[in-house]
């Protein structure tokens, strides 16, 4: 069976080391937030300005004034702090935080990501912190569908989308498996229970390894 | 010396067409509302916004895009679920977009401020949104020029000032206001209170040196 996006969430929840400092991309990788284990004392960052979020409010407590880089009401945990956007992004761009997980469109065998645009020319191109997140994180990490709804591989020798970064990412978590970016090109970590390496191979568009 | 004003035209007089305007906020969060009512009614046309978003709905800075007054928008996501003024004029090629990456739109703002003539950043390099520009290698990585980017006025909401025009913000309405305060040629500052005795020092996030006029305003 392939993993739900809440499995996904948890298995890369493993991953986050203890007492990280961690940014969750808008879209997939905020359920990351639910799965972690609280005794990892890990801290969340917010591009918008804020270090330590919490859980959403209660319904009444909402704060206009407190929300996330999706626009949503947060709160924040013991220890927070607030900073202007020149600090927050010297903390991402500057390699102090440790992980960002990042939601994927296309990911190439040599890392590069693409997640901001699909090339579409009818609405407004919009781009965020994404590519600064990309640049400047420790470790980059994608969480995505394996492949599309037409069921196309997203992992791919070069991506056709537009770039957000070159040569970032460091491991991609699909429904189907685990894979680290090496030098030597992508390296299958682990599978989905129930499939294996031919499958995963014949549904990723560039050459996979296996120790 | 900072000017407090009485009204929110009083404190956006002088401003004409053709200015280049940075409005501060984070989605809905330290936006100058009051300063930007004042802006629609004041009439200036053919604006250049500089702002993260485009506005939401019916309200503030997408109100100026609705009644045509902008020009161009520079802004890293013009896309925020609402912002159909900006996304409707846009589509019908009636105002230009520069989009940068948030981070860049930050530091540009900054080099501005700090007169810097640009900076070398790692953002966006062999991207769509680094083509030509002029690029370097620095320790084997590759790194992008950006330009400063000033603006003759700078729109600003903050939670307190005093009366030497020192500011503190709250929560995450912070965001670009700090950095904008200090890169306009001229920087408004709308309150939600004044106080009557000086901030501690201590505590001070932007210094009243970059803050020209104050009025209060509590939308809240």
């Amino acid at each position: 069976m392939p993993r739900t996006n809440e499995e996904i969430a948890a298995r890369i929840a493993e991953d986050i080391p203890t007492g990280a400092y961690i940014n969750l991309g808008i879209g997939l990788p905020v359920l990351i937030g639910d799965a972690l284990d609280p005794d990892k004392g890990v801290i969340l960052h917010s591009e918008n300005g804020v270090l330590g979020l919490g859980a959403a409010p209660a319904p009444g407590a909402e704060d206009p004034e407190l929300i996330n880089a999706a626009k949503g009401y947060v709160t924040v945990n013991r220890g927070a702090a607030f900073f202007d956007q020149c600090e927050s992004f010297a903390m991402m761009r500057g390699g102090h935080l440790d992980v960002t997980v990042l939601g994927g469109l296309q990911v190439s065998a040599s890392g590069d990501l693409a997640n901001w645009s699909t090339g579409e020319t009818h609405r407004p191109p919009a781009v965020g912190g994404a590519m600064d997140l990309a640049a400047g994180t420790k470790r980059v990490y994608v969480m995505m569908k394996h492949v599309t709804r037409e069921g196309a591989p997203k992992i791919v020798g070069g991506c056709t989308y537009p770039l957000t970064g070159v040569g970032v990412v460091t491991r991609i978590y699909t429904d189907l498996a685990t894979i680290d970016v090496t030098p030597a090109g992508l390296r299958l970590v682990d599978c989905a229970p129930g499939h294996g390496f031919e499958e995963i191979a014949r549904k990723t568009d560039a050459p996979l390894l296996i120790d | 010396m900072v000017l407090i004003c009485e009204a929110t035209s009083e404190a956006l007089a002088g401003i004409g067409d053709g200015a280049t305007i940075m409005v501060g906020g984070f989605g809905l969060a330290g936006v100058p509302f009051g300063l930007l009512d004042a802006l629609l009614e004041g009439g200036a046309r053919d604006l250049t916004i500089i702002s993260n978003n485009a506005g939401q709905e019916e309200n503030a800075l997408a109100l100026l895009f609705r009644e045509r007054r902008v020009a161009k928008l520079v802004a890293s996501y013009p896309r925020t679920s609402g912002s159909i003024w900006f996304e409707t004029r846009w589509q019908a090629g009636e105002v230009a977009l520069e989009l940068v990456p948030q981070g860049t739109l930050a530091e540009r703002i900054r080099a501005a401020a700090a007169g810097l003539g640009g900076f070398f950043t790692p953002t966006g390099y062999g991207t769509a949104l680094a083509e030509g520009k002029e690029t370097r290698m620095i320790d084997g990585r590759g790194y992008v020029l950006e330009d400063p980017l000033p603006a003759d006025v700078a729109l600003i909401r903050a939670e307190e000032a005093d009366a030497w025009g020192n500011l503190r913000y709250r929560a995450t309405a912070r965001n670009f206001n700090p950095v904008m305060a200090m890169a306009g040629r001229l920087t408004i500052v709308e309150i939600r209170r004044i106080l009557t005795e000086p901030i501690d020092p201590e505590t001070v996030v932007t210094p009243g040196i970059f803050v020209d006029r104050l009025v209060v305003h509590d939308h809240r």
